[in-house]
């Protein structure tokens, strides 16, 4: 291609649009930052999961300088902690500058790259002690096995780090709404404010833990520590954890996609609502996480559960709203008959087609979530392969194809270059291998789950148990789904990289897609937007699910921990 | 708020199934009693569980006919008792606990399914009708033996 300008790459039914909308350098640069940063994560993640992958398999044999644990927790922290946040903040900035006045202030950017360095930093310190083999504790670093205390720390730097980034996020939109006076919001903002909300509250259970429990027991200043109350401050945080991983992608469903598909939002206020809700029934449900745990009373087990099964409510609505602004553009564009629409769609448009996949995965992810939380069902998959299938599928599919799909556009919308149609086809090549892969890995997950393989156990036979032998060949599978999503990764990473710095320059940049709202819609209702009573609500369900719980971890209080070093 | 009419169809069924779903699971729960092991008020100190009844001796207990109490220590990487035998039909009744760090005590294709916290004992309750070799094993990582750390159940 060597005049970029006149011509546009044909992509699926259209032409890619290229905008006039153009980031500032500042912009640009910091967002790119926050792209760069996790595309390393995800190649230093992804190749420890590949290795794990394969010593679990039983096809190699790790070298003894590498722990099979010490690979795993390397992978869950860069992708689980690492790449998704900071990945999250980039985007929700990308679309923060985008629809709330063209650029970040200056104080929002400020604060953003504080955030940025405060979560590089950590990322970096937690890397080193996993490297080193002084934090082989998997990335839910459960007590009284002891870390490195700079493994905390790192921990905390990129938590807190990403409160900085909330806050850069808050004040645009708080200067916005100064601004314009008695308007809702737009769409994009007001998601990525409800993320944030719901990361802050969240993330204070893990920040108690790891501030006035493991990092003082880890130095040595405190001698022994409550076990039960820093799992349930973690799951106080680790469940709201995978929908600030999802909400991201519902963003780029009901607010990008639309335009890429050439349709219209279906309604301004259902996806306000849907995010709401999110906040409200994402943080009093850690419980389903520890179900088969002593000391915690049954009742208030089953009250979590049923306010965990709560979030099904925004996800039909979801479900719902993306299906319908398909349809309706598929109609628009002369779809006759009940399917027709779905062929109308722009299936040849990575960037429509990868989290189209995306969302077709989520329906067994959701699935088997439902299974997975209900209350007597848990006990015959509780922390077996079946549990890291649903995650794979929902997280490692759903999140992450939504997260490629996002990405191969926005590069070039951030650096002036073009989305050229080799990188488009390639882009669909990936999110054809990445589902096959995780078909074949994920899948197997889930049947060998079934037949009682734990999750997070490297290669073992169990001294030739039936059973065990039973799941080898499953095992192999997995393997071999395993390399393939490897290659995925590599092929996205290619992607990437090519788009920050070989692909051709265009005059005009690539459009940031942000979808029209249809004529019928009308202004969401204020209450919406009135964020002291959505937060209090959700501070209320908080303390109703956990204030009892909690009093009896203290009332029978069980004698504290020692640390253990045991890898 | 305006909701199209086939989004209300929709939204009542989902939610409709959603609550019947609910009231099956708390009836199970709190009609028949099927609970996840969720054991209050036994709490021990780790660190002198070797000293502390019953876990100053672990092992098998016949208290009834066909009955059973098993009492389990685990500990960094194994079981005290690491082999128990049973006679099948047998119920038992186990209490298990940790002396280090977090285990699970996991039995497949049963569903004695345990997490073993450190100062709590947990209990539960299985009848075994079926011979056979049960393996049991620890799903909880706990360090680089994790995956070596296994027992077993005969049931004769």
């Amino acid at each position: 291609m060597t005049d970029t300008t006149k011509e546009t790459p044909a992509f699926g039914n259209a032409n890619l649009p290229l905008s006039s909308f153009r980031f500032t350098k500042e912009d640009s640069k910091l967002i790119l930052a926050h792209l760069v940063f996790s595309f390393i994560a995800l190649f230093i993640g992804g190749f420890a999961g590949l290795l794990q992958g394969l010593e679990r398999g039983g096809l190699v044999k790790l070298p003894p300088q590498m722990g099979y644990y010490q690979l795993l927790t390397a992978h869950g922290v860069l992708l689980a902690l690492v790449f998704t946040t900071v990945f999250i903040v980039g985007f929700f900035y990308s679309g923060i500058a985008r629809t709330l006045g063209k650029e970040m202030s200056k104080n929002a950017r400020t604060f953003a790259w504080i955030g940025y360095y405060l979560m590089v930093i950590g990322s970096i310190v937690a890397t080193i002690t996993i490297l080193t083999n002084d934090a082989t504790v998997l990335y839910t670093f459960y007590a009284p096995m002891q870390a490195s205390p700079w493994f905390y720390v790192g921990a905390a730097f990129l938590i807190v780090g990403s409160w900085f980034s909330a806050i850069a996020i808050f004040i645009s939109y708080v200067k916005w709404r100064r601004e314009h006076h008695g308007k809702a919001s737009p769409l994009f903002a007001f998601m990525a404010v409800a993320t944030m909300v719901l990361w802050i509250h969240a993330t204070l259970g893990v920040v108690i833990e790891v501030v006035f429990q493991l990092i003082p027991w880890s130095f040595g200043w405190m001698p022994r520590m409550n076990v039960t109350i820093s799992r349930t401050l973690f799951w106080y945080f680790g469940h709201a954890l995978v929908y600030f991983w999802l909400l991201p992608a519902y963003v780029y469903w009901y607010v990008n996609l639309p335009k890429i598909i050439g349709g219209k939002i279906f309604s301004d206020a259902l996806p306000r609502l849907t995010f709401l809700l999110f906040v409200l029934f994402s943080i009093p449900v850690g419980f389903h996480h520890q179900l088969n745990e002593p000391g915690i009373e049954s009742f208030w087990k089953y009250l979590q559960v049923t306010l965990t099964m709560m979030v099904v409510v925004p996800s039909l609505l979801t479900a719902f709203s993306i299906m319908a602004t398909f349809e309706l553009a598929g109609r628009e564009k002369g779809a006759k008959r009940m399917f027709d629409w779905v062929k109308k769609m722009p299936w040849k448009d990575a960037r429509f087609f990868a989290p189209a996949v995306a969302m077709i995965i989520f329906i067994f992810g959701g699935a088997g979530g439902v299974i997975l939380a209900s209350y007597q069902l848990n006990s015959t998959v509780h922390n077996t392969w079946f549990v890291t299938g649903h995650f794979h599928m929902t997280l490692a599919s759903t999140v992450l194809l939504t997260f490629f799909g996002i990405a191969i556009w926005l590069i070039p919308a951030l650096n002036g270059r073009l989305l050229t149609p080799a990188i488009n086809k390639l882009a669909i090549a990936q999110t054809i291998i990445w589902a096959t892969g995780m078909t074949l890995m994920s899948g197997t997950m889930h049947i060998v789950g079934l037949m009682g393989a734990p999750r997070r156990s490297a290669f073992s036979t169990y001294g030739d148990h039936e059973v065990a032998l039973s799941w080898l060949p499953y095992q192999l599978v997995i393997s071999i789904g395993g390399v393939l999503l490897f290659i995925g990764v590599m092929l996205a990473l290619f992607n990437f990289f090519y788009l920050l710095y070989f692909a051709p320059r265009a005059e005009k940049p690539v459009d940031y897609p942000i979808g029209e709202f249809a004529e019928h819609v009308k202004k969401p209702p204020k209450i919406l937007e009135r964020w002291s009573v959505w937060i209090g609500i959700s501070i209320v369900l908080s303390i109703i699910a956990y204030s009892v719980p909690i009093m009896q971890m203290f009332q029978h209080d069980a004698p504290g921990s020692i640390p253990f070093r045991t890898w | 708020m305006d909701l199209p009419r086939y989004e209300k169809i929709w939204l009542t069924f989902g939610f409709g199934s959603l609550i019947l779903f609910l009231v099956i699971l708390g009836v199970m729960a709190f009609g028949q009693g099927l609970h996840p092991p969720d054991s209050m008020k036994t709490t021990i100190d780790p660190e002198k569980v070797e000293t502390t009844a019953p876990f100053n001796e672990p092992g098998l207990k016949q208290i009834g006919p066909n009955e059973y109490r098993l009492t389990v220590l685990s500990y960094v990487f194994g079981y005290n008792p690491g082999t128990v035998r049973i006679p099948a039909g047998a119920t038992v009744h186990f209490e298990a606990t940790t002396r280090d760090v977090v285990h699970g005590l996991y039995i497949p294709n049963t569903n004695i399914n345990l997490m073993l916290i450190p100062g709590h004992i947990t209990e539960y309750t299985h009848t075994f009708n079926e011979q056979g070799e049960y393996l049991f094993l620890c799903h909880e990582y706990c360090g680089a033996g994790h995956h070596i750390m296994q027992g077993r159940i005969i049931v004769e």
